[in-house]
Order: structure tokens, then sequence, then C-alpha cells
């Protein structure tokens, strides 16, 4: 039944990737859209105040500056807002806010959502301020998501544009995409999660009295006006505790479509408007086609793990799959495919516990971290993600054939090649170094003890997997909030988001300079079925090779020990 | 282009950005969405003589034979509805299935569910009934769950049997659009139709006010 369900998902993705991604081209190249005569007039006014020149155009090491000034500003902003948060008015009241904003955990929230990571070591419904959630973390997904749009769109510039010394300005960049991608969408968006039931308001938690004559209280706020955002911004962090499986924050399956929808549509319209600007369309239906192919085989084992009944609970005479973490209006479909969209894309924003996954079911989800965001990917980083796999793939190929490397028109030279060793190295290397520093530890061991053992191990590198990603899924057995995790996932965070999208940067421009070079019977094709598994292989092979000791023995030991 | 330019940008687009997606966005929301779907947007509440029984998104605890009873739920010391969570077990982890101090396993309360209901030692039963949702507040259970329950609930109620069914079968929500999610039964709906089946204030029912 599920599949049908899956193939209405990743046919309407890819239904969508065409105009959208012609819709992106536009907005990246200050082309006419249907928007225009609203927002011409509001992104004017916007320029004039901020003090930008709309035609001064940035180096690639500007464009970087700017982009890191720019979260660091929004850190420090969000970071205020949580330390001070008490003197915020308006609701919760102060009785239910019991998880006390220290200076580590306001840190790292600064950190982990203006980098669209949302890591959340805290639960939303007992730490935070209805105007902290709204004033911070709503602009937070809006700016983040937006600022890595951005540089999504420098970097398809820097490949596309000849002899050029500039790849675009951050600013007007970062403004086109929220006037013209994220807040429109967003307000649709928002509208429709209410009408499905997610609450918008600003009231008391409500006391329920019950039928069989008890209380119940119930948490309450602005769900909807972060619920949404969460998701088209490819940030994840939820409302409250349970995210997107508490009733509040993803009341129906179709709210749960829609925002699985929003996290994938446009980092797969992304790579039509990567095809579209170098004139290499077929390539970017090809890296498409290569992301949908780890997709579909993600969702059959993870599926197929999670649809089983728990072997250990096989004595009890049980019917049905593994729901234990999972809703019953979701099932194991919608949460296996949440599982699967939400740790490829960024995101992290689940509807079910991983903790409570079966190993198989938990590899998926690590694995996918794991491969550096390739498939969809986080909303314009997804694009150098993966483009910059398929350099290293065009580089391999062309190594096996004897020619001078070359990717949609450029050649990849020494300098090029230097950040892309780069950019492939730093994901294992923060990854591996944080965990083992976490394993060594007494503090890094303390915070495991829910689940012993393999999982356990599991746990820790999952969590910095997930932050080096920018993703934010936890194996939320891990008792994240204490200074040793707040601090270490902070590394990883920054390493994942500035570390990886300046390195992107530093090639695009580079790339800039360069002449296209017009394909010729000795250049390797990469729009080709064979291109597309050099590049699978590639994908694969280089996270096998970086990460396989780690998974043997976490998910994979587990799944032997039986 | 010198960075120092960028400097006053890199300020101002923080704050008047912010401003934008943080202040006028969730007010321009707050208009339409408060006008549009003013009942959603206050949490979907449910009322019943004039007091709010609860949410209908929102799961609660029934305890009573009387009453459909939800899924157990990990979220406090159960539908705290201001403390979402799950329990975080691993599935091999001896917890999940045998419990601990304070906590039932998957073996006891697999028991306990057959013996409420009246079902043999080795009856199946559709596991929602036995494990703990991934908010805590899971406000639905299986058709398979509720339609287990309807002898026993009939029988507290002295209701017809089939009349319960017949019930239950109404409340089954499919499929949205025929594709998405699972078939589900919401407790706190499928209980209120049984009040008003009955048409008379059970026994612990809260004084209107």
């Amino acid at each position: 039944m599920s599949w049908l369900e899956y193939t209405a998902f990743i046919g309407t993705v890819l239904a969508l990737a065409s105009p959208l991604g012609t819709y992106l081209t536009c907005v990246c190249e200050r082309r006419r859209t249907f928007l225009d005569p609203l927002l011409r007039p509001i992104e004017s006014t916007l320029y004039r105040l901020l003090g930008v020149q709309v035609g001064q155009e940035m180096s690639a090491v500007t464009y970087a500056v700017c982009f890191v000034a720019f979260g660091a500003g929004c850190a420090v902003l969000l970071f205020l807002i949580l330390m001070l948060q008490r003197a915020l008015p308006g609701g919760p009241s102060d009785v239910y806010l019991t998880t006390p904003m220290t200076v580590d955990l306001a840190a790292n929230t600064a950190v982990s959502f203006t980098t669209t990571t949302t890591w959340q070591a805290y639960a939303g419904e007992n730490t935070l301020r209805y105007l902290s959630q709204v004033t911070g973390l709503v602009a937070q997904n809006f700016l983040a998501g937006a600022a890595g749009l951005a540089v999504g769109f420098a970097f398809i510039r820097g490949i596309a544009r000849q002899t050029a010394a500039t790849i675009g300005n951050f600013w007007v960049d970062l403004v086109r995409s929220l006037l013209w991608v994220l807040l429109p969408l967003s307000l649709v968006g928002s509208l429709l999660l209410v009408w499905q039931g997610v609450p918008l308001n600003l009231s008391p938690y409500t006391l329920a009295h019950t039928l069989e004559g008890r209380t119940q209280l119930i948490a309450q706020g602005p769900v909807a006006a972060l619920e949404f955002i969460k998701n088209l911004g490819t940030n994840g962090g939820g409302f409250f505790n349970a995210n997107g499986a508490h009733p509040y924050a993803n009341p129906t399956p179709l709210t749960n479509f829609i925002g699985m929808l929003a996290i994938c549509a446009l980092p797969a319209a992304l790579m039509i408007t990567l095809g579209q600007l170098t004139q290499r369309l077929r390539a970017g239906w090809l890296l498409l086609s290569v992301m949908v192919v780890l997709f579909v085989g993600g969702l059959a084992v993870c599926d197929h793990a999670e649809r089983a009944t728990p072997p250990r609970l096989a004595d009890l005479h049980l019917v049905g799959g593994n729901m234990e973490g999972k809703e019953v209006r979701f099932g194991i479909g919608e949460s296996t495919l949440t599982t699967v969209v939400t740790s490829n894309t960024s995101t992290g924003s689940y509807n079910a516990q991983h903790d409570s996954y079966r190993p198989l079911g938990v590899l998926v989800p690590l694995t996918f971290l794991l491969l550096g965001e390739v498939v969809f990917g986080g909303l314009g980083t997804g694009v150098y993600s993966m483009a910059m796999m398929a350099l290293v793939a065009a580089f391999l190929g062309a190594l096996m054939i004897g020619r001078t490397p070359e990717y949609l028109g450029k050649k990849v030279t020494v300098a090029e090649t230097r950040w892309i060793a780069l950019y492939v190295l730093t994901g294992p290397m923060v990854v591996l170094v944080l965990t083992a520093f976490a394993v060594l530890t007494h503090a890094g061991r303390a915070a495991v003890g829910l689940n012993p053992g393999p999982r356990g191990f599991t746990e820790i590198v999952f969590a910095y997997a997930s932050c080096v990603a920018n993703n934010g899924l936890a194996l939320s057995g891990l008792d994240a909030n204490n200074v040793f995790y707040n601090t270490t996932t902070i590394v990883a965070m920054l390493a994942g988001r500035y570390g990886l999208a300046v390195l992107a940067l530093l090639a695009a421009g580079f790339f800039a300079g360069q002449r296209r070079v017009v394909p010729s019977a000795g250049t390797l094709p990469i729009d080709t079925p064979t291109f597309g598994l050099l590049l699978l292989g590639t994908i694969l092979l280089t996270a096998a090779v970086s990460f396989l000791p780690a998974l043997a023995m976490g998910p994979i030991v587990e799944l032997l020990q039986r | 282009m010198r960075l120092a330019q960028q400097l006053r940008p890199a300020i101002l687009s923080v704050l008047v950005l912010s401003l934008v997606t943080g202040g006028l966005f969730p007010l321009v929301l707050f208009a339409i969405g408060g006008i549009l779907f003013p009942d959603q947007a206050g949490g979907s509440l449910t009322l019943l003589h004039g007091t709010v029984v609860g949410s209908r998104l929102i799961g609660q605890d029934f305890t009573g034979p009387e009453w459909f009873q939800p899924r157990p739920s990990a979220a406090g010391n159960g539908y705290d509805g201001t403390a979402s969570g799950a329990t975080n077990l691993a599935p091999d982890n001896p917890r999940l299935k045998e419990g601990a101090a304070g906590f039932a396993g998957a073996r006891a309360l697999a028991a306990q569910y057959r013996r409420r209901n009246g079902l043999a030692a080795d009856a199946p039963i559709p596991i929602d009934a036995v494990t703990r949702s991934g908010s805590g507040l899971d406000p639905d259970i299986s058709p398979a769950n509720a339609f287990l329950q309807v002898a026993r609930v009939a029988e507290v109620r002295k209701l017809e049997e089939d009349a319960v069914r017949r019930l239950v079968a109404q409340h089954v929500v499919q499929p949205q659009l025929g594709l998405l999610g699972d078939p589900r039964v919401s407790v706190l709906e499928l209980n209120l139709a049984l009040v008003r089946l009955q048409q008379q204030p059970t026994v612990g029912l809260p004084a209107a006010r």
C-alpha cells in the first residue's frame, strides 16, 4: 500500500522539478517572474535600507566572507534573544519553562538554528517562550535557509560563468531568496497547515477536563508559524519536543506529505537550475536520477526493516510492524518515507523516533547523513553536495580513460582539485575525530545510558554525523543537553556549514574564471547512465572508505548480534 | 569590492530581515490564519456541555473499562500535553519487552490488554496496543485495536455489541486522498460518540461550568 504513496511522492517531486527549477533560474538571474510587480518595489526598498549596491558583484572570497559574517550576526542575535527570553512577555508562563537556558544550551541552539542544523538539545514546550520561538527561531529558519539558497545560486553561477571574476552579490541573493521563494511559499504552506489543524495562537496552555473526570494540560503556541518554514528552509527543528510526531505540529498524513514535499521540491529543482544555467540540462536530470536511485534504495531497505514485527517481541503474538516510537496516523509508510526524506536533506524534522528503529532502519538514515546529504540535500547547499561528488566522479573517470578531467564544461585542474579534496575529507574527519573524542572521555560516554552496547555507540556517531550534515536528526536516547555535547556539536555544525560552503564557493570562484570547454570526442560524457553509475559508485565508495569501520561497530554489529 | 563596505549590509540585514521574517511574517499569518481557521488556530478544542474536554488532535488517557483506551504513552506520566516524547528504547533493549521499575514492558502491556478485553493468552493483538508512540500524544489507535475493545465497552455500558461495532466502523478514518497514511480511529472522538449515543451524562463527567 505504501508504495503507492512513495510513488506519488517521488512523482510529485520530479513533476515539480522542471517548473520550479525554471522559476529558481529566474530568481537567480534576476529575470522577470509573475511576482515581480508586487516584489520589485519591496526589493529595492530593502536594498536602499541595507545599503546594498545591486550592480556590485563579489569575488568568491568576498561572497564567502559575507555569508559567514551574516551567519555569525544571526547567531549572536539569536543567542541574545535566548539568554534574555525570560524578560520577553507572553506565554508560556515561567512555571512551565523547566529546562534552564544555560549559556552552553543557548550557544548550541544559536549555532544550530543559524546553520540550518536545528539540532535541539531542549524540549520546546518546556524551554522556550512563544516570542523566542517566533522572533528567534522562525526568523532564523528563514534566514539560514535563504543564506543556503544564496550560496547554491553562487555556486551554480561559478560553474555557469566564463572568464568571470565574480559569482554574484550575497545580499541580493539573500533578499531575493527570501522575497521570491521562502516568504510567499511559506505563507501559503503555513495556511495549509493551519487548515489541517496546526495551532496558531499565543494562548496559555489549555486545561481540559476529560470525560473520565481528570484534567489534561495541553501546550499551545504559534506552532504553524514555524512548522512549514522548518521544512521549506531544510532546517527541521520543531516547535515541540516530539517535533513532527507531535499531533499539533503534524496533525494529518496530508500535513506530513506537504512537509516532505516542502523539503525535497526546491533542492530537486535546483538540479534543473544547475542544468539550465550551465546549458547541460541533461546533466542536471542525470544528477536528479542518481538521487532518486539512492532515495528509492534507502526507502526499500528502511521500509523492509520497519514493516516486520521486531523479532524480540515475536513470542508476544503481536500483529504489525515496529510501531514503538511511531504514530498510528503515519503508520510504517509515512514514518519511513519521512526518515529517508529528512535524513537526506539537512532537515531532520522527524515524525517517528529513530532510536526505536531496528538496526537496518537506523543504518539507512545514518548512511544518508554520512554520504554528505547528496540526495536532494539542504536548500542551496544540496547543489554543491552533489556537484562536488560529481566533480570527483568526473576526475576519477577521466583518469581511467587518460583525459583531462572536465565537468559541466569546466576543467578540473590542480587548483580546483585541492578544494574538492579538502571538501570531501572535511566531513569524515570531523565526524570521526569527534566520535573518537566522545568515546574516549567520561563526559562523552556518560550521555549514553538508556540504550547500552552498539546502539549507544551508534547514538554518538549519529549525533556528530547529523551535526556535520547540518541535519539535526538524533537518536534521542543520547542525553545531549550537557556542556560536552552542547560544545562539541557546535564544532561539528560550524564545520559542516561554513567549512563546506566556503570550500565550495572557493572552487566555484576558480571555475568562474575558466572558459567553457566545448565537448569533443575525447570528453567523458556526463549525462549518460554510465556516468550515473560512476557517480553512484563514487558516492558510496567514498563514504564506505571513511565510515565502514564506524558503521561496523554500530548498526552492523547490532544487526549481526541476533 | 572592498570588504569594509560589507559591514553595513551585514549588520543591517541581520536586524531588518529578522524583523521581516520573525515579526512581519507571523503577524500576516496570524491575521489571515485567525480569520480563515479560528477553530484550528485555537488548537482544535472539543467542548461538551460548555467544558473543554480536550483537543481533537491530542491524545488523552482513558483507563476505565467503559471507555475505548488509547496506546500506552511516554509523555510525562502518560499523555502529558506539556511533555511530548517517546521511550527512545532500541528494539533490542530488554527494557522494551520486560519493563523496569515503574515502566511496563511490552510483555506486561500485552497481558493486561488481553486480560481487560477477555482475549486468550495467545490471541494475536495489534502492535499499536502495546507500543508507545513518537509523541506520547497519539490521538489514534488502529481499527483492529478499536474493534478488539468493542465487546468490553458494550458489556460495561450495557449496549448492543453491534451498535458499538457500528460506531467504531463509522469512526474509522481512511487514508487521506485514498493513499496517505494508515487507517485509524480517534479515541477521543469515539468516546465522545459513545457519550452522545447514550444521551445521558456518564459517571465521572464534569459538570458544565
